[in-house]
């Protein structure tokens, strides 16, 4: 009832001067200084109801926190941090009112039931703002809102609204409140379409929640709207599925890329491998780090930067590894897997020492946060970078190995090494590259996964065990079969996941793998020739 | 050359994953207590810092005189997140450095695992971290909270304020949040919410792929009524959560998010700003306006020698425990177990929210519940705060341990007393 009241004092003011407001909000804001949360939320309601549209920035800056009342007066001021101290700015009019130092100020706490209604009457006070985007919020706030008492409101605004994403959001957020309204069977009727079109689990909820109220004479309508509604969410989440399958591929492949090399190609059984990704992870929060205390403009460039950083810092651990462990270990796999799995432990423990246990902060750019709607799926940002990323290191050093004469002095050591050193290769030179190379992806990937997961010590250990599996799966040796593998264990868990549950979901994947590596020993892709079994 | 590397590599690692670090030798006029938090693996990332913060506790009683005239020495051992070695580690500070408690453990099954070696050695275990309860131990005093001291409020909070409806109580799977879980289900079908109205879901430890849990989290919650998520998710699993969270866009005025396990220390690695209104219910929060906590942190920063580090509600604990254990031996005039056990019961003390903690019959200790809600600078604001409530070890809301309650008082000395048939001795230990 209160929200008509307030669609009516808009309608009114919209059209008539702002002088004519009916009642100043000043003192309104004022008494936030001592109210609890039950009382803030009535003053809300109150400061929306003088349908002046002067408030809107005192109502964003509680829903921020930044709403501070004057101990010594309970005056109550926007305020910006400046320093130690708070610029304090009028709530209403915008001008500045000096600083003041911290302890002068008590902020006026907020809660998510205050938020919430803070963004409810900023909808209706928004509705018919200059402002596209916060026009298009508002609409978006009473779609998810529906009641009949912004009816008017909104056939006001879209009778002014000129901009086609703003108008059909209306258009929905009207037909969402139009049904449970005392309007005719007719409109009613084009709502359950427009809702139909519509779409999403959020239509479902609103059918159902009008079903019993409506006209019997419409019921059948919903049914159907309903059921054509849930067969189009099915398809949705199946491609949903299939994405999330991918975006894990995605992940296990960029783990596992780095040991297709060093395991895949040279046949060391590295269990060090997990740490390269975490050191790739650390050499970005350092590069992070640097940018922040001194070039914070260039934060949205960070990931970048810290690519080569992490390539080159891993490749040279990696390189450092294998000249001073490994080479005195090769062809004897079980020394080597005890060397690096020793290495791995004095690699984190390291870190440890040098950056404390706790996890460290790993920001994301910003055009790597939030998400974007394809038609009923939901894609994040920072998953779909991940899935371009690893294919294209993937398609990288696929080129690198087939295209480029080290790829070839590569190919040719790990098929023959006798026959190749007799070529003049300097064998125990690649193996050292070959190595830093793996690692150096390795540290690579690293970038990419500090940004869905922990940069902790820990880090590595996830992975490791995900990475041999990918690996094995694939096909040892085989580039490709690395590539497969990675996305056909995650598209089988995301599957498996809905209907068995996370925990079982992955024990299943770990079955399923060990009865396909006894039909199958060499994986996917096995090598086939001579060089199997040299 | 070939076979010295080889074992180079073999010993550094044995020696790595195994190494006790002990403080300086022993003198004879001191008193030694145990430390018993992993230093390394898996729960390095939580323990570390309750090490760091005994060490200091240690230093500040020894700045004060020590106890008994005594100063007191710590005697720190590594674990390793190891569960069995657990075990050894505490056997071998009871039976080899004769210290006079021991204070350690995170997860419950490391504190399952040294259970037996506390009774059978009769020595004194204070645990810091919250719990499932359905223990009560002669020789352990759980100083974190029990279920009615952190998820019952924190689920009376969400109905109450936020007229929250449907729930989803999601955990990582291992006996914490089973056990919490199954409290909360009894409590909230006791409220009269219905079984359809309630998801619960598990995961792996670590898990780290959230995209298919979040996404039916949000279809669970597009129902018309008001969702909340009950969060018992363990450690390094909920920054990838919550980066999903943020991501997939939930926030928190539509499907706030309480979790007990995440605290500052967590959030420490995490950007903040898309989390503001998800919720943590604890004991004590860092941004707790009080004197005693004001210094507490300003001793902490000191110690550490980084004014960036956190503390955290662990720690609260582990300062309470500390603490009762001093006034109980200078109560006893002496460190002998049995005196100190005699005398602890009841002993109170000053907690850092401004108030006092009492050590109760059962061996758990009087609580404030806080409700907090993050902000963007990764600390919480306290939104509730409830009166000090009293551990209680075995649920109310468990058909099973209902009518069990633990009194270690003389004569009854019993942890699992049946009240319907008057016996000691129900179930568990």
């Amino acid at each position: 009832m209160r929200i008509r009241f307030v669609s009516l004092i808009f309608l009114i003011l919209s059209f008539a001067a702002p002088c004519l407001a009916q009642s100043d909000p000043k003192p309104l804001i004022n008494q936030l200084a001592n109210a609890n949360f039950k009382q803030a939320e009535d003053i809300i309601g109150q400061i929306a109801a003088t349908g002046d549209a002067r408030v809107v920035p005192a109502l964003e800056a509680f829903a921020e926190g930044d709403l501070y009342a004057r101990k010594a007066d309970d005056v109550v001021f926007i305020t910006t941090a400046s320093g130690s101290k708070l610029a304090l700015v009028d709530p209403l009019t915008g001008e500045s009112a000096g600083e003041v130092a911290k302890g002068a100020m008590t902020k006026i706490k907020v809660n998510n039931n205050l938020r919430r209604a803070i963004r409810d009457a900023l909808g209706a006070l928004t509705l018919m703002s200059p402002d596209r985007n916060a026009r298009l919020q508002a609409a978006n706030t009473m779609l998810a809102a529906p009641s009949e008492d912004n009816l008017e409101l909104i056939e006001t605004a879209l009778a002014r609204e000129t901009d086609g994403e703003v108008r059909a959001r209306m258009e929905e957020a009207r037909a969402v409140s139009l049904l449970t309204s005392g309007r005719s069977i007719e409109e009613k009727r084009e709502a359950i379409e427009r809702i139909r079109n519509y779409g999403g689990r959020d239509a479902i909820g609103v059918l159902r929640g009008a079903y019993g109220s409506i006209d019997a004479s419409l019921q059948p309508d919903i049914d159907k709207a309903i059921g054509a509604i849930e067969s189009e969410i099915a398809l949705w989440d199946m491609a949903q599925n299939v994405w999330y399958g991918l975006s894990l591929g995605s992940v296990l492949l960029l783990a596992a890329i780095g040991l297709a090399i060093t395991f895949g190609v040279m046949g060391i059984i590295n269990m060090a491998h997990g740490e390269m990704v975490m050191l790739g992870a650390y050499s970005t929060f350092v590069v992070q780090d640097i940018i922040r205390s001194s070039a914070p403009q260039l934060f949205d460039w960070s990931l970048a930067i810290a690519l080569p950083v992490a390539f080159l810092v891993t490749a040279a651990v990696g390189l450092a590894i294998e000249r001073g462990v490994i080479r005195f270990l090769y062809g004897r796999p079980l020394e080597t897997l005890l060397a690096t799995w020793g290495i791995s432990l004095i690699l984190q423990q390291a870190i440890r020492s040098i950056f404390g246990p706790t996890n460290q902060e790993v920001g994301n750019p910003s055009w790597m946060s939030g998400s974007f709607a394809l038609g009923g799926m939901n894609v994040t940002w920072n998953r779909m970078w991940i899935i371009i990323f690893s294919l294209s290191i993937f398609f990288a050093l696929l080129v690198l190995m087939k295209k480029s004469s080290f790829g070839l002095q590569m190919r040719a050591v790990t098929q023959n090494r006798r026959m190749a050193s007799s070529m003049g290769i300097r064998t125990p030179w690649v193996d050292a590259f070959t190595f830093a190379l793996g690692s150096g992806i390795a540290g690579i990937a690293g970038v990419a996964l500090s940004q869905i997961d922990n940069v902790s010590p820990n880090l590595g250990q996830s992975y490791i065990i995900d990475s041999f599996m990918v690996v094995v799966f694939g096909g040892v040796g085989n580039l490709w079969g690395t590539l497969v593998g990675a996305m056909s264990l995650g598209v089988l868990n995301k599957f498996l996941e809905p209907w068995a549950g996370a925990v079982l979901g992955k024990i299943l994947v770990l079955v399923l793998i060990i009865l396909f590596i006894q039909k199958r020993p060499r994986g996917l892709f096995a090598l086939k020739g001579r060089a199997v079994e040299a | 050359m070939k076979i010295s590397v080889k074992l180079g590599g073999v010993l550094l690692a044995a020696a790595l994953s195994t190494t006790a670090f002990h403080g300086a030798f022993a003198q004879e006029d001191t008193i030694k207590i145990g430390v018993l938090h992993s230093l390394s693996g898996t729960m390095a990332i939580s323990e570390t810092t309750l090490k760091d913060a005994m060490l200091m506790l240690v230093e500040e009683q020894n700045k004060k005189g020590g106890v008994l005239g005594k100063q007191i020495e710590a005697v720190v051992v590594d674990p390793a997140s190891d569960w069995p070695l657990f075990a050894e580690k505490a056997r071998q500070l009871i039976s080899q450095d004769k210290v006079a408690a021991v204070f350690g453990c995170w997860t419950s099954s490391s504190r399952k695992s040294v259970l037996p070696v506390f009774e059978e050695l009769n020595s004194i275990l204070f645990y810091p971290v919250q719990y499932e309860g359905e223990e009560s131990s002669r020789n352990i005093f759980y100083t974190g909270a029990a279920p009615n001291q952190q998820a019952i409020p924190a689920v009376d909070y969400l109905m109450e304020t936020e007229g929250v409806e449907r729930w989803v109580l999601a955990g990582t799977d291992y006996v914490y949040p089973q056990t919490t879980n199954k409290i909360l289900k009894a409590y909230l079908m006791s409220k009269g919410v219905a079984e359809d109205d309630i998801m619960i879901n598990y995961t792996p430890f670590g898990h780290s792929d959230w995209q298919t849990i979040v996404t039916d989290i949000k279809n669970f919650g597009s129902a018309g009524k008001k969702t909340a998520v009950v969060s018992t998710i363990n450690g390094d699993a909920n920054v990838p959560f919550y980066k999903e969270l943020a991501n997939q866009g939930v926030k928190a005025e539509d499907i706030p998010v309480v979790a007990f396990s995440v605290g500052e220390e967590e959030l420490a690695g995490l950007d903040t700003a898309p989390l503001v209104g998800h919720l943590a219910a604890w004991n004590y929060f860092q941004s707790v306006d009080s004197e005693a906590n004001a210094e507490f942190i300003e001793q902490w920063h000191a110690f550490t020698g980084n004014d960036k580090r956190v503390t955290n509600d662990p720690m609260e604990a582990a300062y309470i425990g500390f603490n009762a254990w001093v006034k109980a031996v200078e109560a006893a005039g002496t460190t002998d177990t049995d005196a100190v056990l005699d005398t602890i019961i009841g002993v109170t003390v000053p907690n850092l929210s401004g108030g006092y903690a009492t050590v109760m019959p059962n061996h758990h200790i009087t609580k404030p519940v806080l409700i907090g809600e993050i902000q963007a600078d990764g600390q919480f604001e306290v939104v509730q705060e409830t009166p000090a409530v009293v551990g209680d070890e075995w649920s109310d809301y468990l058909p099973d341990s209902k009518d069990l309650i633990a009194d270690w008082r003389k004569p009854m000395e019993c942890g699992n007393f049946n009240v319907a048939t008057g016996k000691c001795g129900g179930k568990g230990s």
